[in-house]
């Protein structure tokens, strides 16, 4: 019943809807740049009236396809669901000027329910995808660069860490450390820290580890790039760092780890 | 700039948050490099304690003005197990976890003022304060 009564009322229904969208059009959209075109919203409200035809939304997929694309041009999900409550308001407040009794009503209600429902759920469930796949993309994209073991000179090698230092990240570092060294026989191994904003006890924990279990492998750990702020924290919380050799800088440290490992950079003049 | 703002913790990720909008504040307020330093890694611990003990709390931070002297407060505060042995968690190298047991001790260090209060079974709230020089 109440597809026929939208079939019929189509056009009103429309003009109904796209009143209502452009009350909150404005406000949704702003602060992004986008311009959702007119041809979008009544694209939008099109799929709709095509689906209340359908018992089961996933039958041709446009729909899916729809809310991909739309949601892809970085359309907020708020603009979509209001656009979607729209379309039950105009619908309801078009029912109730028509002269019906509160069984029929409260059937028609239950339809619409069976109607726009799925969609909605189509679309949040839609949205909540991408930013999963966003995420973990860009989750695998921080550990690709997270600690990397870069071989130097003979049995030299520098591990530079970068950015803040989570669980995760300090299980990897032990890992390609210790597998680093043994893979590149390094008799030396630099843990630069210039670029690590904050040590707290947890990350010093985690070096002071990472640090004794390449002493057991039998080879030395130097900590470099201590800044001079960093310095003074460390000695404020109490750690205990005087168990491995540490210099201020790359630079310094290297010249000591080439020392250990009895060689020397001879310039050719 | 009496506005206190608030981070809630959650997660490894919320600690960065809470911290990086501490950096930002002490920054604001005019502390030089090695106090911001002090009062991140300060956050930084009372956020991973909260992450790790407690499970989920929030740390807020607000300037504060007292008599023209001016500084930060760092409040963390959660709804976890609690404290049962106060005076033990502040002994250096007390730990439960199997850490470095530096941490409360630590951010008494770190800052100027300290403070801790925990009911067993309600929750903790610490607060902390630097004053600007």
């Amino acid at each position: 019943m109440i597809v026929q009564m939208v079939n019929e009322n189509q056009e009103t229904l429309k003009n109904n809807w796209i009143k209502e969208v452009n009350l909150f059009k404005e406000k949704e959209l702003a602060g992004t740049t986008l311009k959702f075109s007119d041809e979008t919203d009544q694209q939008f409200f099109n799929m709709l009236i095509k689906h209340i035809n359908y018992h089961d939304i996933s039958k041709d997929g446009t729909l899916d396809e729809f809310f991909d694309q739309v949601l892809h041009t970085g359309l907020p999900l708020s603009y979509i669901t209001q656009g979607l409550q729209a379309a039950r308001r105009v619908i309801v407040n078009f029912l109730v000027k028509t002269e019906m009794d509160k069984e029929k009503l409260a059937s028609v209600y239950r339809e619409i329910d069976r109607w726009l429902d799925p969609i909605l759920n189509q679309v949040v469930e839609n949205s909540s995808q991408i930013w999963e796949r966003t995420v973990s993309i860009q989750k695998t994209a921080l550990l690709e660069l997270s600690a990397p073991l870069i071989p130097v000179f003979k049995n030299i090698s520098v591990m530079p860490l970068i950015g803040s230092i989570d669980t995760e990240r300090a299980k990897l570092i032990m890992e390609n450390l210790l597998n680093g060294v043994i893979k590149y026989r390094s008799e030396v191994v630099l843990i630069d820290i210039t670029g690590v904003p904050v040590v707290d006890t947890m990350v010093a924990h985690h070096i002071i580890q990472a640090a004794d279990a390449v002493r057991l492998l039998g080879s030395t750990c130097i900590l470099v790039g201590i800044r001079p702020e960093i310095a003074q924290t460390i000695v404020s919380l109490g750690i205990d760092l005087s168990l491995f050799p540490t210099k201020s800088t790359l630079q310094k440290g290297m010249e000591n780890a080439l020392e250990i490992t009895n060689q020397q950079l001879i310039s050719n003049k | 700039m009496d506005i206190q703002s608030c981070v809630e913790v959650r997660n490894e990720w919320d600690i960065v948050s809470a911290r990086q909008l501490g950096r930002n504040m002490a920054k604001e307020l005019g502390f030089g490099n090695v106090d911001q330093a002090r009062i991140t890694t300060a956050i930084s611990e009372l956020a991973r304690n909260i992450y790790l003990y407690a499970g989920r709390g929030k740390i807020c931070i607000e300037p504060i003005n007292q008599l023209g002297k001016k500084g930060l407060r760092i409040v963390a505060l959660d709804n976890g197990p609690g404290i049962r042995e106060i005076r033990k968690v502040m002994e250096d190298g007390y730990t439960t976890s199997g850490g470095l047991g530096a941490g409360l001790p630590g951010v008494k260090r770190l800052m100027d003022e300290f403070s801790i209060e925990s009911t067993v079974d309600v929750g903790t709230e610490i607060s902390a304060t630097k004053w600007l020089r």
